[in-house]
């Protein structure tokens, strides 16, 4: 069945057939002749020096391989941003679940038993398990002062706001950790060979970040670290970094046994030793005026980066800039700043620290609302960024964005006004509250700042034998669409049918880089890469004479394969190019934070039932301009698995904690939303298009986790009259609230 | 180490073809799919029947693999997604979940199809709520569940089940 | 996967006397194994410590429901499938039949045995207090013979059953008298599916004139075991529905359960949540004509 070629209709997806046939091959699936399993033992206290490792009785250690610290050819570190992360540990632990030593065996069966019977004697050091503790401290756990990284953001006066407002506003927000929980838990097979070097097949998001981590830990060259993505079951953010540090354990077990050697986590072990979603907690103080206009403010935004740096100050980064909201301020100050905990290292997670200040920002409108005697409708629309204002960091809005349009247009689809009124009249009636609730938020596209300009992506279209092209790129296809929508760009660019398109495995060796798949940029930004190399592949061809500037498909193929009989395959590449438009200063945080911000109004209907104090959302309208919609189908799964996220992060995914570790490390205890918990999500878009992407395409990937936690915390409080600023909000803690006189602020 | 327990031959039909394997009798037949047999279609999310990754169909009833020991599928029926990926009959539901977005990563996919092919064969025209309740005990982290259901809504409406 | 096959062995005699046999022959030895939807958990998770086990999988005496004039037998092997399937239990024994249906999806109800769900004897079961309500019997068998123990006799403590070493579930048995009784269920669990519930209760109310001739109201993950509210029957008992009764009622229950907190929930809200559903339950009895649940 042929499938539409162009932009704008829902090609299938390229990869499609081996999923519903289970014929894909992810790592698990996958087996390399004489390879044997790894297993990693690891802390079970939260802080301490390590005294002494005893392999216990009863294993045949001489069937083992067992690599520490000691056997790291190169730097024992995960190269990221700091570089303080240990592959190993080496004399002292950090954090529950810290590396410690690793064990390969030809019999998978034989590993957890041996990673049992090894024992550690340690002489502990005190452990700083939460924000409060890290700042108090009494105790330092990294660097001088606990804190990993700041960021100060000012715009205007905000010292002089105090006297004219008539209102100061103040709220105090809390966001928990959330476990990305791919449904493919993490794993790697490693190969090493004296003169090739190391080679890591695995599940991930990013190709060169791993191989950036292999060559410091082994003191190789580019050339003698290869890395293939197999296809990769979720991410979300979770294999943004992680991977990096289970390749190199596999790679350090097959360096040491010469063989190939294969690492699956199991959910206990991804959970509790992974990365999740860095908890914050965000202050607010606003000075607003008589009719509701923010006149301006200070936030205070703080995020727990767990034991180690890590991507610490980039999600910071991200939160910091969001942290005001879609709206416009005259003066703010920003403060914000990760601090280092006892825990396994926080890290990236779909939306990447603006869940987090847009969940406090969201909540604390509806606050603003309650002080002034404005609804949350009305408080908004006083507020909303116009085109030509200026944002937190004084980046002018270009976009002819009219939030007040967008606005309207989901109260209307959500039915916000009957809702409301029937709701206040069935609410007198009966244990079931009804609530709606409301969020606007926004989402910066690409690297922040200079990120992309950094990043220097590099993009290549080849022609083949047989006519058609292929796409190389080192983004990855983690269920997004990857694969899909980059064919599309192709395939539109050159006017070929979206058949004739394919798209390389990312392997190292073959791909140039275009840089990691996160920050909602693939689409855009190297899909606007790929637009240019196709470009160049066309021209390369019309420059030789063998096609002329209009042409057909069969014209395509035919001057394709001609050129490739004639020359080889041959690649055109092009690398990325900054905007001239584009000014960020790195040191005052201040200017063109994103090329772009896609723009959203999530409203949520929720019923309360205090007979058991749980909630249920009824009804979900997600309405956003997203540039152009490159593939319909594709673009509205996004959406919706990012508000089902996003309704977990709000309501059910609770991660427990005791002395730093996750306890909870299950999926029967930790809780994601199934089929039976979501309402019908309806999504919406709006078109404006974006000059900085490809056919106008903004970055979908992540704005769809920002609105849902702070919508429905908005309904709860429409239903109950009781302000929740804390999630995950449990039906306990609903219980806990409703059940005292005072408003409390549970965690 | 402990005695090891001798593994025994287990006969099982798979896919319709007659299958023997060797191994031992507490091993999941999850395990025994994959590394004995090579239907690496069939994938493990959580070891805990609670993901639904690793269903299958024994004896035409939907069980997460995970939880059968191997020596309590002797002499049953096995089907797995690469029974249903040659199966004609199934046409309409792999052409729906492409159509529709079903599939994102496709790490829950083989374990979801399964599911909605044993919801369409106790209920042929599902409504949304069995749709709902027939895949409740697959877990998937990519689509919200919407064009996983749409997709078999379809699928029921262009007559795929048997 | 924590656990290592090869350490592992499941004996599959292939019919219930055999395993019986079998079971007297290694009292405490074997750990029968049915649907594995228990035991398959803990041994993926490296936490099983039988290393032997029997077979009771789908054997044909155990896997089957009798019904009688008098009463049902509900064979322990029978799945919450058979149990949603079944006709008599779906129309006499709508507590059980919902129960079945909501512990977790299709694939956990496929294999997921009643006798097994008593056995395992977590106070969280979702069978369980439907059995109490209904005042369910158990035949229990062994090489000794078989005996008939009340339900509500069975858990002892916190995971201690009075089910001897070399001991079977072999049935469950229902009396079919429920037809008048009004039931009500409810299990609040974690998420809407596949969930371990927080509170789960199962309750059955007989009016005559506007009395409770007979209220039988159970609840499992409250207590160490699932329990009955004897107290709060005998506050319902003989009683008119009124408003007095029924927070009278609701604060007996409160004090009654035992909750604690863990790691799925709290006591408080717990006791508040049962004081709830027994609400719920007394409403329900007001208003007959909306049925059961």
């Amino acid at each position: 069945m042929k499938s539409p070629a162009t932009i704008g209709l829902s090609a299938q997806r390229k990869e499609g057939l081996g999923k519903v046939t289970g014929q894909a091959r992810y790592v698990d699936d996958i087996t390399l002749p004489d390879m044997l399993h790894g297993a990693t033992v690891r802390s079970r206290i939260p802080r301490g020096k390590i005294k002494k490792i005893i392999f216990g009785r009863g294993i045949p250690w001489d069937e083992y391989v067992i690599v520490s610290a000691k056997d790291i050819p190169g730097k024992n570190y995960i190269a990221l941003i700091e570089n303080d992360q240990p592959c190993l540990a080496d004399g002292v632990v950090n954090h529950p679940e810290e590396a410690i030593l690793l064990l390969a065996h030809p019999d998978r069966h034989a590993l957890p038993k041996a990673v049992a019977a090894v024992s550690i004697e340690y002489d502990r050091l005190p452990p700083v398990f939460t924000i409060e503790e890290s700042e108090r401290q009494s105790e330092i756990i990294w660097g001088t002062d606990n804190v990993f990284k700041r960021f100060l953001v000012q715009k205007g006066d905000v010292d002089a706001v105090w006297e004219k407002a008539d209102h100061v506003v103040e709220g105090e927000y809390f966001t928990g950790a959330q476990e990305q929980l791919y449904i493919e838990t993490n794993g790697m097979i490693a190969a090493f060979d004296a003169k090739k070097g190391v080679t890591v097949w695995g599940s991930l998001q990013c190709p060169f970040y791993v191989h950036k981590a292999l060559m410091a830990l082994f003191n190789l060259p580019e050339d003698k670290i290869r890395v293939v993505q197999t296809e990769t079951g979720g991410g979300f953010g979770g294999k943004e970094e992680y991977p990096s540090m289970i390749a190199a354990h596999a790679a350090l077990l097959a360096m040491k046994s010469g063989q190939p050697v294969k690492i699956i986590y199991d959910r206990l072990e991804d959970m509790a030793a992974t990365t999740k979603r860095h908890p914050s907690r965000t202050r607010h103080r606003t000075a607003v005026s008589k009719d509701g206009k923010i006149l301006g403010g200070e936030i205070d935004f703080t995020i727990d980066g767990g034991a180690y740096e890590t991507l610490s100050p980039v999600v910071l980064s991200r939160g910091t800039i969001h942290a005001g909201g879609p709206y416009y301020w005259p003066s703010v100050r920003i403060r914000g700043k990760a601090v280092a905990t006892t825990a396994p290292p926080h890290g990236a997670f779909r939306g990447f620290g603006a869940p987090q200040s847009l969940f406090a920002m969201e909540r604390h409108m509806d606050r603003i609302a309650q002080v002034v005697g404005v609804t949350p409708v009305e408080i908004r629309r006083r507020n909303f960024l116009k085109q030509g204002q200026t944002t937190t960091t004084e980046q002018i809005v270009r976009d002819p964005i009219d939030l007040e349009k967008l606005f309207g247009r989901a109260l209307e689809l959500a039915d916000y006004d009957a809702k409301k009124k029937r709701f206040a009249y069935e609410n007198e009636r009966g244990p079931k509250k009804k609530g709606m609730g409301l969020a606007a938020f926004l989402h910066g596209a690409g690297f922040t700042g200079s990120g992309e300009r950094y990043l220097s992506s590099v993009v290549g279209v080849e022609g083949r034998a047989d006519g058609g092209v292929r796409v190389v790129v080192s983004s990855t296809e983690i269920g997004q669409g990857t694969n899909t929508v980059l064919c599309q760009i192709a395939a539109e660019t050159l006017c070929l049918p979206y058949e004739d398109v394919e798209i390389a495995q990312p392997d190292t060796m073959d791909v140039p880089n275009s840089g990691p798949t996160v920050a909602s940029r693939t689409a855009m930004v190297v899909g606007k890469l790929v637009e240019s190399a196709a470009r160049g592949l066309e021209q390369t061809l019309v420059g030789c004479g063998m096609l002329a500037e209009r042409h057909t498909a069969e014209e395509f193929r035919a001057a394709c394969r001609n050129y490739v009989a004639a020359r080889g395959t041959f690649r055109s590449l092009a690398r990325y190019e900054p905007p001239s438009d584009v000014f960020w200063d790195d040191e005052h945080y201040r200017g063109e934070a994103y090329a772009t911000f896609a723009w959203a109004v999530y409203v949520a209907e929720v019923t309360v039932d205090l007979t058991t104090y749980g909630v249920t959302v009824d009804d979900f309208v997600a309405l956003q301009e997203v540039g152009k919609v490159l593939n319909p189908v594709l673009a509205r799964g996004q959406i919706t698995g990012g508000v089902a996220q996003g309704i977990g992060f709000a309501l059910y995914e609770r991660v427990e904690w005791r002395d730093g570790r996750m306890q909870n490390s299950q999926m029967t205890n930790y809780i994601m939303p199934t089929s039976a918990d979501l309402p019908p999500i309806r999504v919406f878009f709006e078109e404006l298009g974006n000059a900085h992407g490809a056919y106008g395409a903004k970055g979908i990937g992540e704005l769809p986790m920002d609105g849902p936690a702070p919508a429905v915390v908005n309904a709860i409080e429409d239903a109950l009259g009781v302000a929740f600023d804390s999630i995950p909000l449990l039906p306990e803690n609903i219980f806990d609230a409703v059940t005292v006189d005072a408003q409390p602020q549970s965690r | 180490m402990s005695d090891s327990v001798s593994q025994c031959e287990f006969s099982l039909r798979v896919n319709g073809v007659q299958t023997f394997v060797r191994a031992c009798s507490m091993e999941r037949l999850l395990d025994v799919l994959r590394e004995k047999l090579g239907l690496t279609g069939t994938k493990e999310g959580c070891g805990e029947g609670e993901c639904g990754a690793c269903a299958v169909l024994m004896d035409g009833e939907l069980v997460d693999s995970c939880l059968v020991p191997v020596v309590q599928a002797a002499g049953s029926s096995i089907v797995t997604i690469e029974g249903l990926a040659v199966d004609s009959r199934f046409r309409a539901l792999r052409e729906t979940f492409l159509e529709y977005g079903g599939a994102q990563c496709g790490i829950c996919t083989p374990g979801m199809m399964l599911a909605a092919v044993n919801l369409l064969d106790k209920k042929p025209a599902p409504t949304m709520d069995d749709i709902r309740e027939g895949l409740s005990g697959n877990l998937c982290r990519c689509t919200g569940y919407a064009q996983i259901l749409e997709a078999v809504a379809e699928a029921a409406r262009r007559g795929a089940a048997r | 996967m924590r656990s290592d096959p090869a350490d592992y062995e499941i004996v599959a005699p292939g019919n219930l006397q055999d395993v019986v046999m079998l079971m007297g022959d290694n009292p405490g030895a074997l750990l029968p194994i049915a649907g594995g939807t228990d035991v398959m958990v803990q041994y993926a998770a490296g936490t099983l410590r039988a290393r032997k086990l029997v077979n009771i999988w789908n054997l044909p005496d155990l896997r089957r429901v009798e019904v009688l004039a008098a009463e049902i037998q509900i064979g322990a092997g029978s799945t919450y499938t058979d149990l949603r399937e079944h006709a008599v239990v779906k129309s006499e024994f709508p507590l059980l039949s919902r129960a079945a249906s909501w512990i977790g999806g299709i694939s956990n109800q496929n294999r997921g045995t009643l006798g097994g769900n008593i056995a395992n004897a977590s106070p969280a079961g979702d069978s369980l207090p439907a059995l109490l309500a209904y005042g369910a019997e158990l035949i229990l068998v062994s090489v000794r013979g078989e005996r008939r123990v009340a339900y509500r006799d069975f858990h002892k403590d916190y995971k201690k059953m009075d089910l001897a070493a070399d001991e079977l579930i072999r049935a469950i048995c229902l009396a079919r008298e429920f037809k008048p009784y009004i039931s009500y269920t409810r299990k609040v669990g974690t998420r809407n599916a596949q969930a371990i519930s927080k509170v789960c209760m199962a309750a059955l109310g007989r009016m005559e004139h506007g009395v409770i001739a007979d209220a039988r109201i159970a609840v499992g993950s409250v207590a160490p075991v699932p329990l009955r509210l004897m107290e709060t029957e005998r506050v319902l008992n003989g009683k008119r529905l009124e408003s007095s009764i029924a927070l009278l009622a609701r604060k007996t229950a409160a004090e009654e359960i035992r909750p604690i907190d863990d790691i799925r929930s709290t006591a408080r809200y717990r006791s508040a949540v049962v004081g709830n559903l027994v609400a719920e339950f007394l409403e329900r009895l007001g208003a007959p004509a909306a049925g059961h649940e």
